[in-house]
C-alpha cells in the first residue's frame, strides 16, 4: 500500500509540475478585469504539489505494510482489463464493429467458455445490431476502419 | 399569455398522433438515456433533421418526450453498473449501485423512476400556473449569481467529509486542474494542450465519469472474482408496490429535491449540480447520514428528484425567455427556429397552442413515461443475470461507443480506459471519486463565471457581497465550507461527543 | 495478450480487400458523382450556434426535400474556438464526404491562438449566407439613439465605473468590433466574454451588461418583446427587410464607417475531387432556393449571399488579410 501511494502521489506532483509550467507561461498574475490564465492553475498546481508532499510524508511514516493488490486479486483485473485495452487498441485501427466482434467472440470463449455457436451468435449480432441502431438509425458515425470501407461505408 | 389555453394544450397533447410521437420519444429518449455518453442533447439534435415533416406542435413533443426518457433512462445504468448513464445521475449512483449489490436493485429502480417523475410533476405545475413570472426571476440570475450558485452546490457537497482530507482536496484539486484543460474562453487562449490537438477539446465530464466509475467499479469488483454480483434482485412488479410503500416515508427529502432541481434548474445553473445539492442537503439533514453510500434509498430519491426537476425546469427559460436552461434546451431552441418559430418572450402571444401544447405534453410524457420504466424495471433488473463473460465485453463496448460519441473523437475511448485505471487505484488507496467529479463539472462553469464576474467589477471581489442574491448564496456557501470546522466545536461545546468522519459519498 | 495479436491476420486481409475496392471505385468517374454513403458535415461551434443552426438546417432540408441519396450527419466538434473541427477536416485530404461549415472563427481562432490551420487548406465550397451585427442596448434604458449611448460611454470610459459590452467569445468578431467601435471613438468599454450569443443576449436582458453586439436572430425575440433597442447596424446599408429596415447604419448613426459581416459558408476537406465539389455545389444552391431556408434568413435578418468558385476565393481572401488587420490593431494576435 505504502508503496502504490508514494507512486501515486509522486506521479500527481509531476503533473502538477507540467501544469505548473504552462500556469506560468500563460500569465499568472491579476490583470486589471481579474485573474489571468494562468492564475487559477498555478495555485491549483501549487496546493496540488503542497499536498502530495504531505501525503508522501504521511505514508512514509505511517503507511500500511499490506501489499496494494495481491496476485490473487490482480490477476481476475488484469483478465478484465488487457481485452478491454486491446478491444479500444483495435478499435484504432478495425474500427469499433470489427473490434467489438473480435472482442466480445474472445472475452466468451476466454473467460465464460461458452459454446461457439453462442460465440459466433452472440459477436455478430451485437456488432451488427449496434451498426444498424448507430450508422443506419440515429446517424451517429462510430469508429470505422478498413473492411467498413470495404462494404461502401 | 394566460394559463386559461391549458385546456387548448391538452387538447392537442392528447391527440393520437401525438400520444403516438411522445411515446416513441420517451422509448429513444430511455435507450439514449441508458447508453452513457449519448446525452439528452445529443439526442434531440440527432432527431432534429428528421423532424421537418412534422407540424411543430408534434416535433417539440416527440424532442421533449425523448428528453424526458433520458432523464428517466440516466438513471437505469447507475443503479446496475455505477455507471451514470447521464451527467445529473452521478449522485445516483451513491445509493443505487451499493444497493444493486445488496440485490435491492429493483427497489432502487423502483425509487429512482418514481422520484423522477415526482420531480418532474412538481416542476411542470409550478411552470403551468407561474411561467411568465418566473422568467424574470432567472434573468437576475448573472455571472456573479451563477458562481455563487456553483460555489454554494462545492460547499455542501464537500463539507460532506469523510476519510483522509487530504486526499479528498487532491481529488478536489484534479478535476479543477482537468477542467482547465482546453480553450479559457476568458482570455481566448488555449491552455495545458502543449500543441497538442486532441488537447483543445479538453477533458469531456462524462467520458471521465464513464472511466472512473463504469471502468474503474468492473476492475474492482472482479478483485474478488469473475461475476457480478446483486443477481437476487427482485424480477417481478411486486417489488414496485412494495417501494411504494416505503417512498412516502421519504417526503421532506422528496419536497425539498423537487424546490433544490426546480430553482436551480430554471436557470442556467443545471441539473447536475442539483442533483449533487440535493443529495448533500438529504445526507445533511438525515437521522442516519451513517447509512449513506451504502444504500439507502433515500440517497436514491434526492439526487433523482431534483435532477428531473431541474431537467423539466429547464424548459422554462427555453419558452419564456428563448434561451436554453440546459444543453438540450439549446438544441431544440435551434429546432424552433428551422421550425420557422421565434423563440422568445412573444411565443406565448402569437403561438398559444404550440406552448401550452409543450405544457401540457410534458404531463401525458411524464406520466407515459414513468409508467414505461417501471413496467420494465424487472426486466432492467434482470439485465444482471447475463452471465459474466458476456456482459462484461457488454459493458465496455457501450462504454466505449459512449466516450466515442461525446466527441466523435477516438482519443475519448483512451481517457475512459485511463480514467478507468486511475479510478481503480484512487479508489484502492481512498482517494475519494466524488469530489473529483463535482470538480470537474463545476470546473470549467465556475471558473468563467467568476472571471465574467471579476470583469464586470473591473477586478473587485466585492461584487459578490454587493449583489443582493449572489451576496446571501456566498453567506450561505461560505457557512456550508466552515460548517465541518464548527460542528465538532459545537458539539464539543454542547458537551457531546463528535461524530467522526463516515467514509460515504463515493 | 493473445487477444491484440490475433487480429492481425484479418487486419491485412481486410487491407487488401479495402484497396481492391478502392482501385476499383475510381473507375465510373465519368458518370456525375453522387455520394454512396452518408456525408460528415462538422460544425466547428457548439450545439445550438448559429452554425449548428444553420447545418441542421441544412441538413434537414435536404432530408425533407430528398435532395441527397445519403444523410448529412451533422457533427460537433467545438474544441479550441473550433480549431478541433478544423484541423478534423484538415486531416481527410482527398475525402469527397466531409464537409465543414465556417464561421469567423475560420480567421480569428488560427490568428489568436496559434493552432496551425488556414482556409486554403480546405476547399471552397459556397457561401450560404453572411450574418449581420447590431448594437444593442436594454430597452430600459433612456437611450434612443446610438449618439446618446456612445456619448455616455464616453464619459465613463475613463473610471472604475466603465460601460459593459458583452460578447461571443475573446478575440473572436463581437471583440473585433468592440475594439473597431472603441478605436474609431476614442473611449473605451468593458468586454465581457461569454459562451454563446443567446446567452450574451440574456445578459442583456437581465442588465448584466450594457450593451451588445449580438446577430440579429440572437436578440430578435426580446426585442419583439420590448426588452432590448437595436441602435444601429454594422453595414454600410440598411437592412432591407421591413421589420429591420428603421434601423439606421453606424455610419448614419455615429459618423464613422464600421462594417463587419460574418460569414456562413461552407468548405470541403482538402484536395476534394472536382465532381464531389461540383456535386455539393448543386446541393446547396437547391437547399438555398427552398423556401425554408429563405425564411431562415429573413427571419434572422441573414443576408443571402450566394456564391461559389473564384468569388468565393476572393471573398474568402479579402476577409482574411481584413481579420489580419483588424486583429493587429486591437492587439489580438498571438504573439
Amino acid at each position: 500500500m505504502r508503496a502504490a501511494d508514494l507512486i501515486t502521489a509522486a506521479v500527481l506532483m509531476l503533473l502538477a509540475g507540467v501544469v505548473l509550467f504552462d500556469a506560468v507561461r500563460l500569465g499568472i498574475g491579476w490583470g486589471t478585469d481579474g485573474p489571468k490564465s494562468g492564475f487559477f492553475p498555478f495555485w491549483l498546481a501549487t496546493i496540488m504539489i503542497a499536498t502530495c508532499a504531505v501525503i508522501v510524508l504521511q505514508a512514509l511514516r505511517r503507511g500500511s505494510a499490506a501489499p496494494f493488490v495481491t496476485r490473487e486479486q490482480l490477476a481476475p483485473v488484469l483478465k478484465v482489463l488487457w481485452p478491454a485495452a486491446g478491444m479500444v487498441a483495435v478499435t484504432q485501427f478495425l474500427g469499433l464493429y470489427v473490434a467489438s466482434a473480435l472482442y466480445i467472440g474472445f472475452y466468451m470463449r476466454w473467460v465464460g467458455r461458452h459454446s461457439w455457436l453462442a460465440v459466433m451468435a452472440l459477436s455478430l449480432s451485437i456488432p451488427l445490431v449496434t451498426f444498424l441502431v448507430f450508422e443506419k438509425w440515429l446517424l451517429v458515425p462510430l469508429p470505422k476502419g478498413p473492411f467498413e470501407a470495404w462494404l461502401g461505408y | 399569455m394566460g394559463i386559461e389555453n391549458i385546456a387548448l394544450g391538452f387538447q392537442i397533447a392528447f391527440e393520437p398522433f401525438n400520444l403516438f410521437v411522445a411515446v416513441v420519444g420517451l422509448s429513444l429518449g430511455i435507450i439514449i438515456g441508458v447508453l452513457p455518453g449519448l446525452g439528452g442533447a445529443n439526442g434531440v439534435a440527432i432527431l432534429l433533421p428528421l423532424t421537418f415533416r412534422m407540424p411543430p406542435n408534434s416535433a417539440i413533443i416527440l424532442l421533449t418526450s425523448l428528453y424526458w426518457g433520458a432523464l428517466f433512462g440516466g438513471a437505469i445504468t447507475s443503479v446496475l453498473f455505477n455507471i451514470p448513464g447521464e451527467p445529473w445521475s452521478v449522485a445516483t449512483t451513491f445509493d443505487g449501485y451499493p444497493m444493486a449489490r445488496k440485490g435491492q436493485g429493483g427497489a432502487a429502480l423502483t425509487g429512482a423512476f418514481t422520484s423522477s417523475f415526482v420531480g418532474a410533476f412538481f416542476s411542470t405545475v409550478l411552470i403551468t400556473l407561474f411561467a411568465p413570472l418566473l422568467a424574470d426571476v432567472a434573468l437576475k440570475f448573472g455571472p456573479p449569481e451563477i458562481f455563487s450558485i456553483q460555489f454554494l452546490t462545492f460547499s455542501a457537497f464537500v463539507g460532506l467529509g469523510g476519510g483522509n482530507p487530504l486526499k479528498s482536496l487532491v481529488s478536489i484539486l484534479l478535476g479543477f486542474i482537468l477542467a482547465a484543460v482546453g480553450l479559457d474562453i476568458v482570455t481566448g487562449q488555449l491552455r495545458m494542450t502543449f500543441g497538442i490537438a486532441e488537447l483543445m477539446t479538453g477533458f469531456d465530464f462524462i467520458v471521465a465519469v464513464i472511466g472512473l466509475f463504469g471502468i474503474g467499479e468492473i476492475l474492482l469488483s472482479v478483485e474478488e472474482g469473475l461475476s457480478f454480483k446483486g443477481v437476487g434482485t427482485g424480477m417481478n412488479l411486486r417489488v414496485v408496490l412494495d417501494t411504494w410503500k416505503v417512498l412516502p416515508r421519504y417526503w421532506r427529502t422528496f419536497i425539498r429535491g423537487c424546490f433544490i432541481g426546480f430553482w436551480m434548474g430554471f436557470k442556467p445553473g443545471g441539473a447536475t449540480p442539483a442533483s449533487f445539492m440535493s443529495y448533500s442537503f438529504a445526507k445533511r439533514f438525515s437521522k442516519n447520514p451513517e447509512k449513506f453510500g451504502k444504500g439507502e434509498l433515500e440517497g436514491v430519491v434526492a439526487p433523482e428528484t431534483a435532477a428531473h426537476a431541474a431537467g423539466v425546469a429547464a424548459m422554462l427559460p427555453m419558452i419564456t425567455l428563448g434561451i436554453p436552461g440546459s444543453p438540450t434546451a439549446a438544441v431544440m431552441l435551434g429546432g424552433l427556429i428551422i421550425w420557422g418559430l421565434q423563440p422568445g418572450p412573444m411565443l406565448f402571444v402569437e403561438k398559444p397552442d404550440f406552448v401550452w401544447g409543450l405544457i401540457a405534453s410534458m404531463y401525458t410524457g411524464n406520466i407515459i413515461g414513468v409508467l414505461m420504466v417501471l413496467a420494465f424495471v424487472p426486466f432492467f433488473a434482470a439485465i444482471l443475470r447475463i452471465p459474466f463473460a458476456i456482459l462484461t465485453p457488454l459493458i465496455v463496448v457501450v462504454c466505449a461507443i459512449g466516450s466515442y460519441a461525446v466527441h466523435n473523437n477516438m482519443i475519448d475511448v483512451w481517457y475512459m480506459l485511463i480514467f478507468g485505471v486511475l479510478g481503480y487505484v484512487f479508489k484502492k488507496l481512498d482517494y475519494p471519486l466524488a469530489p473529483l467529479v463535482l470538480a470537474l463539472v463545476l470546473g470549467d462553469l465556475a471558473e468563467n463565471a467568476l472571471r465574467q464576474s471579476l470583469i464586470m467589477s473591473q477586478g473587485s471581489l466585492t461584487i459578490f457581497a454587493t449583489r443582493p442574491i449572489a451576496g446571501i448564496i456566498t453567506a450561505v456557501a461560505l457557512f456550508f465550507f466552515v460548517l465541518p470546522v464548527l460542528t465538532p466545536w459545537w458539539r464539543r461545546l454542547r458537551g457531546r461527543p463528535s461524530r467522526g468522519g463516515v467514509t460515504t459519498h463515493d | 495478450m493473445k487477444g491484440q495479436r490475433s487480429p492481425s491476420p484479418h487486419w491485412i486481409v481486410l487491407s487488401i480487400l479495402g484497396s481492391v475496392w478502392l482501385t476499383g471505385g475510381a473507375a465510373p468517374a465519368v458518370a456525375a458523382w453522387e455520394p454512396t454513403k452518408p456525408i460528415e458535415f462538422i460544425v466547428p461551434a457548439g450545439t445550438g450556434g448559429g452554425a449548428d443552426q444553420m447545418a441542421r438546417l441544412i441538413s434537414g432540408i435536404a432530408e425533407k426535400h430528398k435532395l441527397s441519396p445519403q444523410p448529412l450527419i451533422v457533427v460537433n466538434k467545438s474544441g479550441g474556438a473550433g480549431a478541433e473541427g478544423f484541423l478534423h477536416v484538415k486531416g481527410k485530404k482527398g475525402d469527397a464526404y466531409t464537409i465543414v461549415i465556417t464561421l469567423s472563427n475560420l480567421f480569428t481562432t488560427p490568428l489568436h491562438t496559434g493552432v496551425p490551420f488556414n482556409w486554403r487548406d480546405l476547399t471552397p465550397i459556397a457561401r450560404m449566407a453572411l450574418d449581420q451585427f447590431i448594437l444593442w442596448v436594454n430597452a430600459e434604458t433612456p437611450y434612443k439613439t446610438a449618439k446618446e449611448y456612445i456619448a455616455v460611454v464616453k464619459e465613463r470610459s475613463g473610471g472604475g465605473n466603465r460601460m459593459k459590452m458583452g460578447g461571443t467569445g475573446s478575440a473572436q468578431e463581437d471583440q473585433i468590433i468592440t475594439i473597431q467601435l472603441e478605436q474609431a471613438l476614442g473611449l473605451k468599454f468593458t468586454y465581457v466574454p461569454f459562451k454563446g450569443g443567446g446567452e450574451v443576449c440574456v445578459n442583456l436582458v437581465g442588465t448584466h451588461v450594457d450593451s451588445t453586439v449580438n446577430n440579429p436572430i440572437e436578440c430578435v425575440s426580446h426585442w419583439k418583446a420590448g426588452r432590448v433597442r437595436p441602435l444601429a447596424v454594422f453595414d454600410t446599408a440598411h437592412i432591407p427587410d421591413p421589420d429591420w429596415k428603421g434601423i439606421p447604419t453606424v455610419k448614419e448613426a455615429l459618423g464613422v464607417d464600421i462594417h463587419y459581416l460574418m460569414l456562413r459558408g461552407i468548405f470541403g476537406a482538402p484536395n476534394m475531387p472536382k465532381d464531389a465539389v461540383d456535386w455539393y455545389i448543386g446541393l446547396l444552391k437547391k437547399v438555398y432556393d427552398t423556401p425554408e431556408f429563405k425564411k431562415y434568413l429573413s427571419d434572422g435578418a441573414l443576408k443571402p449571399a450566394f456564391t461559389t468558385g473564384a468569388e468565393y476565393v476572393k471573398w474568402v481572401e479579402e476577409n482574411e488579410q481584413l481579420h489580419k488587420d483588424l486583429m493587429a490593431k486591437g492587439g489580438l494576435l498571438k504573439k
